[in-house]
């Protein structure tokens, strides 16, 4: 990295304190240890601590991201986030940009405006430097006293059991020593804990270099995403140019596997370079720079006894297309509430299982989404480059070639539709929204206030009930339902509801007619959402028995396989 | 929907014709460029991915 002076930004430091293990005698058990203070060990920690599920988090450093790196936040982050708390200063601080140009060559090729679905309370996605991001997190964490967060304290070696893992953590005290049932391994594409056991990331052959360097700009510049194909201030790679909060610029300029990084590295090598992107007028101040390499890869299975792996640990992309911090998120989402049933026994162990099954769907799902993109800007031979070079040329006129031109396509979240905890469809909808989808929010009124639908989904199962109005039958169908401890019911009713309903019960109107729209909605239609918001079941009309059912299934009640009561679990977890 | 393999063009020796009179004073990469353009235009107007996977099985079967 170049020793250049980062202006806008000073990384808080976090102090190290000395922790009870250094004085105990026996190693002392914990329910859950997350490794690595990033993106996904803060989120992970934040989601188990709204399942009153404790956590000791350790980092080996005593900071947030030094750089800007993960900068592109969609929208699935933000409801989860949102969820989590901290939503509301990422979406303060970030920006979001709507135009963009696409260049190849010395001209430019064409022009396009992101047209985003209205009504939704979070945008499509926001621009902020991982630091940011990872600071509310961590001031999040500190909210929670069940959150134990260890700066510098990083596991030096450890021994994994069939139901509990043993870490060893050197700190500037010494080493100490501790134990739990699960630990999670949030520590990076180059994790130290898959190395310590043993495990592959297994990539598909790919790798380039990367030179980001972040600037300030001393005048205005348009807030636009602007990307190069085969530039004439850089022949034959690509060039990407984008805007973060605090007037700073990201540029990604693609060096090629051959470049020398230590050579690439140097101001005076990186100064024209950006001079010649920017104009010769420009006037900016370099913020930081840093070379990379990535490589699309993953491991084969996720869950190894009780060590379960997620972000860059577990899964890698290619920056094009923002699906590494983004893919993270929604891992970690997946893996909390399952982890939380099965430590406080409300569902069998063998719901874990379907993390892997659920995320190895997603992580192959970004890994050829961002192959294609890399793949693209890349060409791998010569006929593959006349393709691209003239599918480029040819979107300056054709507007179906623009489709074709692929610099990265925005996060999208997986679809778990094969998902075994999904009750499949027997009904008919006019809506996609089917079961494994994430839900689409919708502007609600709650008690004449104005809401959104996604500030009520998610930390328990949620059932979404639409009615004309309710009667005697509906009210009793209702207190059927509200008995069971792990749902929640909003009920969609138009107009007042003067009957009295059980303490879990919602009322909602919807408040442009859009949920109703979004989700065909009619008289008795039924939508259940998982904890983590995903759409799990939906019926024209129903039965208690029936989402009752849907919800055990989704706990994981009918995956094959004997059935644990997960005995092995330690008490003294649940508090 | 399959692909139409019988014979669908109103008038094969006049397309023949101007297929190869597009080519005749382009050297190879030029050529290349000229059916790769072709390809792409051809492939939107026919739009289907199902028709799109057929001809391309029979095209890779160079043999």
């Amino acid at each position: 990295m170049v020793k250049i002076m980062q202006q806008t930004y000073k990384n808080p430091i976090y102090p190290y304190t000395p922790c009870r293990e250094l004085k105990a005698e026996e190693p002392l058990h914990h329910p859950v240890i997350i490794v690595g203070a990033g993106p996904g060990g803060l989120a992970l920690a934040v989601d188990l601590a709204l399942q009153g599920i404790k956590s000791v988090l350790i980092d080996d450093n005593n900071t947030v991201s030094v750089g800007s790196r993960a900068i592109c936040f969609a929208k699935r982050t933000l409801e989860i986030m949102q969820r989590l708390g901290c939503a509301e200063r990422m979406l303060e601080k970030g920006l979001t940009w709507r135009h963009g140009k696409v260049f190849f060559k010395n001209e430019a090729v064409y022009d396009f405006n992101l047209l985003e679905e209205s009504d939704h309370q979070v945008p499509a996605f926001i621009n902020l430097q991982q630091y940011y991001f990872e600071e509310y997190l961590v001031d999040r964490a500190a909210e929670f006293d069940i959150i134990d967060l260890r700066w510098e304290s990083k596991v030096i070696s450890l021994v994994s059991h069939e139901n509990m893992t043993q870490v060893i953590v050197s700190t500037p005290d010494g080493e100490y020593t501790m134990t739990c049932d699960f630990l999670l391994c949030a520590d990076g594409a180059n994790s130290q804990v898959r190395k310590m056991l043993g495990l592959e990331s297994k990539g598909q052959v790919f790798q380039d270099r990367f030179l980001i360097a972040d600037v300030v700009m001393k005048a205005a510049f348009p807030t636009e995403r602007w990307f190069w194909f085969d530039p004439p201030f850089h022949p034959n790679q690509s060039a990407l140019l984008h805007k973060q909060p605090d007037n700073v610029w990201r540029i990604d300029l693609q060096l090629g596997w051959d470049a020398d990084p230590a050579h690439e590295k140097q101001e005076h090598i990186i100064r024209p370079r950006i001079q010649a992107m920017l104009g010769e007028n420009a006037e900016f101040e370099l913020e930081w720079a840093s070379v990379y390499t990535f490589q699309c890869r993953k491991m084969d299975r996720f869950i190894h006894n009780r060590v379960i792996f997620v972000g860059d640990a577990a899964h890698q992309v290619s920056p094009f297309g923002a699906r590494g911090a983004n893919g993270c998120i929604q891992s970690a989402e997946n893996l909390v509430w399952k982890l939380a049933t099965v430590l406080k026994k409300q569902a069998p162990l063998e719901l874990i299982e379907t993390y892997d099954i659920e995320r190895q769907h997603a992580a192959k799902e970004n890994i050829l989404n961002s192959t294609r993109s890399t793949d693209f800007i890349t060409p791998k031979n010569h006929i593959s480059r006349i393709f691209r070079d003239q599918t480029l040329l040819l979107a300056k006129t054709h507007d179906f070639a623009r489709t074709m031109v692929n610099s990265g396509r925005l996060s999208t979240p997986c679809q778990y539709v094969n998902s075994p905890l999904n009750t499949p469809d027997e009904d008919n909808f006019c809506s996609l929204l089917a079961p494994g989808c994430v839900p689409k929010d919708a502007p609600i009124f709650i008690a004449r206030q104005q809401d959104w639908l996604i500030n009520h989904l998610g930390n328990q199962f949620v059932a979404l009930i639409s009615y004309k109005q309710i009667t005697a039958m509906q009210q009793q169908y209702l207190e059927t339902l509200g008995k069971h401890p792990l749902l929640k019911l909003l009920v969609l009713c138009p107009g007042s509801v003067n009957t009295k309903l059980p303490e879990n019960v919602t009322v909602i109107q919807d408040a442009k007619g859009i949920l109703a729209q979004r989700y065909d909605l009619q008289n008795g239609t039924t939508y259940l959402f998982r904890p983590d918001q995903i759409i799990t079941a939906r019926w024209r009309q129903c039965s208690a028995e029936q989402v009752i059912g849907a919800v055990n299934r989704a706990l994981g009640f009918e995956l094959t396989g004997p059935v644990s009561n997960a005995s092995s679990i330690h008490e003294e977890v649940i508090i | 929907m399959n692909l139409n393999t019988q014979a669908n063009l109103s008038e094969p020796d006049t397309f023949y014709a101007a297929l190869t009179d597009v080519h005749r004073q382009l050297d190879r990469e030029q050529s290349e460029c000229v059916n790769a353009r072709l390809i792409l235009l051809l492939a939107n107007h026919i739009g289907q991915m199902d028709v799109l996977n057929q001809a391309l099985r029979i095209a890779e079967d160079i043999e």
